[in-house]
């Protein structure tokens, strides 16, 4: 530990592996002071400027906002405001492009500008040693801070307050070539630079203090060293340049010595890593209460008539920055001569070597944006090629010579293109940081890091789909218990009830009764034989309706079973009306317990059917002609029960035996409505309670498959209520006076 | 407007491939010069022979392997370096239709079959070189001793007249051409010093033949020293890895100076090792190949040291004089391997050890 310090008072640093030499071309900017703006017409926020999830909406469209109010607020940890960078008015709050490699589209605040440039109302805050750490974490949360050396990790996470902070490293290596926007800010803002660091220290009393700082700024050096002097704890490391020595964990490298284990955080081992700039927002944050609404921004590149470092507002479209310095677009130059090829200019967000290419002119300056560049053809040929010219590895080795994290480049490159995910991932392609220094030096010019990333991408969403997978999976195995637990205990329930039915009718056979099992397959038999004689009669019966009375009188046999069974429940119905309502299982015994009486009474009625067959049938159709559907549908409900019935029994199922139960209270039922409503002989009531029956029944019916036998016999039957009706009416004038007094009981 | 999209990082080296192969072959140039100083035209020729050869079965097979952008990749340097170093290895008087034979083979079998650039296995002008001398033996091993000590005088035209008819233009053999003054047949100076070994000479006496001149051997000396300092200049210009090479003389050094410390009278001398047959070439021309060697620092240094020992054991133990050739595929052959155990610790990731230790 003290060795660290020493070695670094002593000027000497550790190296890491690999790096590069770019030509660095900081000298285009680093010599003009940082220029001023006036204020765009419109501001274009995205709501997401940082690594997390953006903050929730606050302002709607047609407000008007002031310099520093904040536009969105976190409800999340990993969330960061936005605030409006000037005064004005926002006009939209649509998606748009923004900042992204891919030219992704997002949620973005449009802000027309007043050009008042009014502010907020700010609590100056004079002496931030007498704030409380909450205070200063809820500051910094407030004022939307995110790493503004370019992931824009949210800062408020990372100095929240850590036990055992061994390094506080300032990170203004500001390796990449071209940008110098932390240089500049170092010359002119050294103070707050420090103040900020001060705020930091007080957050997280680190042991030491590092500024990581390349020999390639001697100003900046030179700023800093004066505004530390007096501090003892801060230490300014000046660093041979060499790129990515900005790297995060290459910085760490050199300053201590340490490698930060692959897969964890560097405040796991004990050190935090601030941007330059960041420490500048900080303190701008917590002292003047001014949010992150502005940065520097480096605009450079040889396609500039005026490069220069300029205070950009948060938002600023690019277009207008590339205006204020003279952007040359070489496709107007390409336009004048015809004969060279018509190609858009690069316009580069960041560094040569880990910027991103922007989609249009209408991409915002966010949080993260460091750098604008704008290259010539001839300064950076190879950012205007359309075409690859990549050509084989030769295995050269000079990817692995200058990695920083001591990949295997070439190697990776070959499971990259070959899909080899485990080879990989065995090959630590995790531990890649992108920062390009391989393909820069690459002979055979392959686009290595393109591979990377695209395989990178690959893994994430294999990963993703396996942990998807590996979701359902157990989803589905849950299921398959679940439905298995189900099934048994279905099972069970269905034995209990079958065992409780037994020992009911058990019990109904030891009071004297036929033994119920013995009934039923008697019910059965008969149902069948007559289901069987039904449907054997079809055809003749189908068409003796339309033939004379004569004929029909030849079929009465048919007819006569089916008035049988007719007459057994009109029996059953007039002798058991009020009983019947209240216990089902009753009803099935005394129909067979009655049978002999209900077969005379079948009889007596069909003989009277043939007759009235014979003489009334033709009248029926014109005389009630009301009548007849309504008692057409009641009949075919009824037979339909009868039908059910012989399946059920014919089946033997204990749980259809419930059904038929159930079939014969409901046809029971029905039977004395329709008594009742055929003692007050009202055609309209009939028509109502048929349709109850039909509605009874139709559940019923739904659940067994209505063949075209059925069909055929409900024809029949219709045929036969014609009849049947009149003979009733008939029987009711008899009927009437011997039940009139029940009926009215049971109502 | 929109802009130009390209992926990062935008900027290159703007190295290539076909700069780094004509570096090479500039860097043999002072070699070649020095062959052609001390033995005629015949290798200038057979390298021609080759280049031509090798340049025309580069562009067939790229044809019938439909590849776009055949004259890129044909004059990326690769097939003629191939041929270049084939030709050096030559006997400067081998009949022409070897260099025709070998640098078909190299570019069709040994380069194109497996892949193509970057993709052969082994060194294609190695590989040749070890075909013709199995398939060939008489005519790659007809050594055309230094012009200094030769009786004939051959001219370029003479030298032509060998290669494409076996007789100079006075009808003069070949067989005549190696005889010296005595009427002895002159071999190479390793050849030499082994054959006497075997007679029972010590090297001490063997060297006192005219073939070795002043110092270690008339003329290899002098092709070994140019093609030296045609490596070192590669090396400062970083288009080769130094560690082979270093790995590789030291390792030939090391092997000779325990023998030569041991047994002076049957071994020859360390010095004689590194300036005598294809040495300094190998070392810095063959084995430092990148395609067929290993990629990893560590892996160089074994390859490099691998090499040395085969060289030795080769031209001591051996039934060939010199051993470059075959040492060299050996290593092609081992290089895979070595690189699988050779990779370099990632930053962030423990050794196995000392995740060991921490366990």
């Amino acid at each position: 530990m003290e060795s660290i310090i020493d070695r670094i008072t002593q000027g000497k640093f550790w190296h890491f592996h690999g790096g590069i030499h770019p030509p660095e071309q900081k000298t285009i900017t680093s010599d003009k002071p940082i220029k001023h703006l006036p204020l765009p017409e419109q501001l274009i926020l995205p709501l997401q400027q940082h690594i997390g999830r953006q903050g929730d909406l606050i302002v709607n469209v047609g407000d008007k906002v002031l310099k520093g109010q904040a536009l969105t607020q976190s409800s999340n940890p990993m969330a960061v405001p936005v605030h409006a960078p000037t005064s004005g008015t926002i006009s939209a709050i649509k998606t748009s492009v923004i900042a992204h490699p891919s030219g992704l589209s997002e949620l973005c605040l449009f802000i027309d500008v007043d050009g008042e440039d009014t502010w907020k109302t700010r609590e100056i805050c004079q002496d931030f040693t007498k704030l409380s750490q909450l205070e200063i974490i809820s500051k910094i949360a407030d004022a939307g801070i995110a790493g503004m050396g370019g992931a824009g990790f949210p800062t408020h996470i990372k100095v929240n307050a850590k036990p055992n902070i061994e390094f506080l490293i300032i990170n203004a290596a500001e390796c990449e070539p071209y940008i110098t926007a932390d240089d500049l800010l170092m010359c002119e803002q050294s103070e707050a630079i420090v103040d900020g660091i001060k705020i930091l220290e007080q957050l997280l009393s680190p042991t030491a203090i590092l500024i990581g700082i390349e020999d390639n700024k001697p100003q900046a050096i030179k700023a800093l060293q004066q505004a530390t002097q007096y501090s003892e704890k801060i230490k300014v490391c000046v660093l041979p340049t060499k790129y990515p020595t900005g790297g995060e964990r290459q910085l760490i490298k050199i300053l201590t010595g340490k490698e930060v284990n692959s897969g964890t955080l560097p405040v796991n081992s004990g050190i935090v890593v601030q941007n330059v700039a960041t420490c500048f927002a900080i303190s701008d944050a917590v002292i003047n209460d001014i949010p992150l609404i502005r940065r520097v921004v480096t605009l450079t590149g040889k396609a500039l008539s005026r490069p220069q470092n300029v205070w950009a507002l948060l938002g600023t479209k690019v277009s207008y920055l590339l205006e204020q310095t003279g952007f040359v677009s070489e496709v107007i130059q390409a336009k004048s001569a015809p004969n060279s090829p018509l190609q858009n200019p690069p316009v580069i967000m960041g560094g040569p070597l880990m910027g991103f290419s922007i989609l249009n002119e209408q991409v915002p300056i966010v949080k993260t944006s460091n750098c604008i560049l704008a290259p010539s053809k001839i300064e950076m040929p190879s950012a205007f090629d359309n075409y690859s010219n990549e050509v084989e590895c030769i295995r050269c080795g000079q990817c692995a010579d200058v990695c920083p994290s001591q990949l295997l480049p070439q190697e990776l490159q070959w499971s990259a293109k070959a899909k080899d995910h485990q080879q990989l991932m065995e090959l630590n392609l995790f531990d890649c940081i992108d920062c390009g220094a391989c393909a820069y030096v690459c002979p055979s010019q392959i686009p290595l890091v393109q591979y990377y990333r695209v395989a990178k991408a690959e893994i994430r969403q294999q990963q993703q789909l396996d942990i998807k997978s590996e979701k359902a999976k157990a989803r589905f195995e849950a299921r398959k218990l679940r439905l298995e637990q189900e099934k048994i205990a279905r099972q069970e329930k269905h034995e209990k009830a079958a065992a409780a039915r037994k020992a009911a009718m058990n019990k109904k056979s030891a009071d004297g009764a036929s033994p119920g099992s013995a009934v039923a397959a008697a019910l059965a038999r008969v149902k069948a034989k007559k289901a069987a004689e039904s449907n054997n009669t079809v055809l003749p019966v189908a068409s003796s309706e339309t033939q004379s009375g004569d004929e029909q009188t030849e079929i009465s046999p048919v007819q006569a079973a089916i008035a049988r069974a007719k007459a057994k429940k009109l029996a059953k119905a007039n002798s058991t009306q009020a009983p019947v309502a209240t216990n089902e299982t009753q009803t099935d015994d005394e129909q067979t317990e009655m049978s002999p009486v209900q077969a005379a009474i079948a009889r007596a009625k069909a003989k009277r059917l043939a007759k009235a067959n014979s003489a009334q049938a033709p009248v029926a159709t014109n005389e009630q002609l009301v009548q007849k559907v309504p008692v057409a549908n009641e009949v075919k409900a009824e037979q339909d029960g009868n039908k059910k019935q012989i399946e059920d029994n014919e089946t033997k199922d204990n749980v259809i035996d419930d059904k038929k139960v159930r079939i014969a209270a409901a046809v029971a039922k029905a039977k004395a409505k329709a008594k009742k409503a055929q003692e007050n002989k009202s055609t309209t009531e009939q028509n109502e309670i048929s349709v109850e029956i039909k509605q009874d029944t139709t559940s019923e019916k739904e659940k067994n498959t209505i063949t075209e036998a059925e069909e055929k016999k409900a024809r029949i039957a219709s045929a036969v209520a014609k009849a049947k009706a009149k003979a009733e009416l008939k029987r009711m004038d008899k009927a009437q006076q011997a039940s009139n007094s029940n009926n009215e009981e049971s109502t | 407007m929109a802009f130009w999209i390209a992926s990062s990082p935008h900027n290159h080296s703007q190295a290539d491939t076909s700069v780094l192969m004509r570096l090479v072959i500039y860097a043999v140039l002072p070699g070649i010069f020095a062959q052609w100083y001390f033995f005629g035209w015949g290798n200038i020729i057979h390298i021609l022979l080759a280049v031509s050869t090798a340049l025309f079965c580069e562009f067939i097979v790229l044809s019938l392997r439909n590849k776009k952008n055949i004259r890129k990749q044909l004059f990326d340097g690769s097939s003629i370096l191939t041929a270049v170093l084939l030709g050096i290895c030559l006997p400067a008087i081998a009949p022409w239709w070897i260099s025709i034979i070998g640098a078909v083979f190299a570019i069709v079998v040994v380069k194109q079959l497996y892949g193509g650039l970057g993709h052969n296995p082994f060194n294609p002008a190695m590989a040749a070189y070890v075909m013709l001398l199995i398939s060939f033996p008489v005519q790659m091993t007809s050594w055309q001793p230094p012009l200094a000590l030769m009786t004939i005088d051959l001219d370029f035209a003479n030298t032509l007249s060998v290669i494409f008819t076996d007789f100079t233009k006075e009808g003069y053999s070949v067989v005549q051409l190696r005889t010296n003054v005595d009427g002895f047949t002159m071999a190479t100076p390793l050849d030499t010093v082994k054959t006497d070994i075997g007679l029972g000479l010590t090297v001490f006496e063997s060297m006192e033949k005219s073939i070795f001149g002043e110092n270690f051997a008339v003329g290899w000396e002098w092709i070994n020293f140019a093609f030296l300092i045609g490596g070192l200049v590669l090396i400062a210009k970083k288009a080769i890895a130094w560690q082979t090479p270093l790995s590789f003389l030291l390792s030939l050094f090391v092997c000779s100076f325990i023998a030569y410390s041991i047994s002076p009278d049957s071994s020859a001398s360390t010095m004689f090792h590194w300036l005598t047959g294809g040495c300094m070439l190998g070392a810095f021309f063959i084995l430092t190949d990148p395609v067929t060697g290993a990629t990893s620092n560590k892996g160089r240094f074994i390859i490099g040291a691998l090499a040395g020992l085969l060289v030795y054991l080769i031209r001591t133990f051996g039934g060939y004089p010199d051993g470059i050739a075959f040492a060299v595929l050996l290593c092609n052959m081992s290089a895979p391997l070595i690189d699988q155990y050779t990779r370099p610790r990632t930053y962030g990731h423990q050794t196995k050890d000392k995740e060991g230790e921490a366990k």
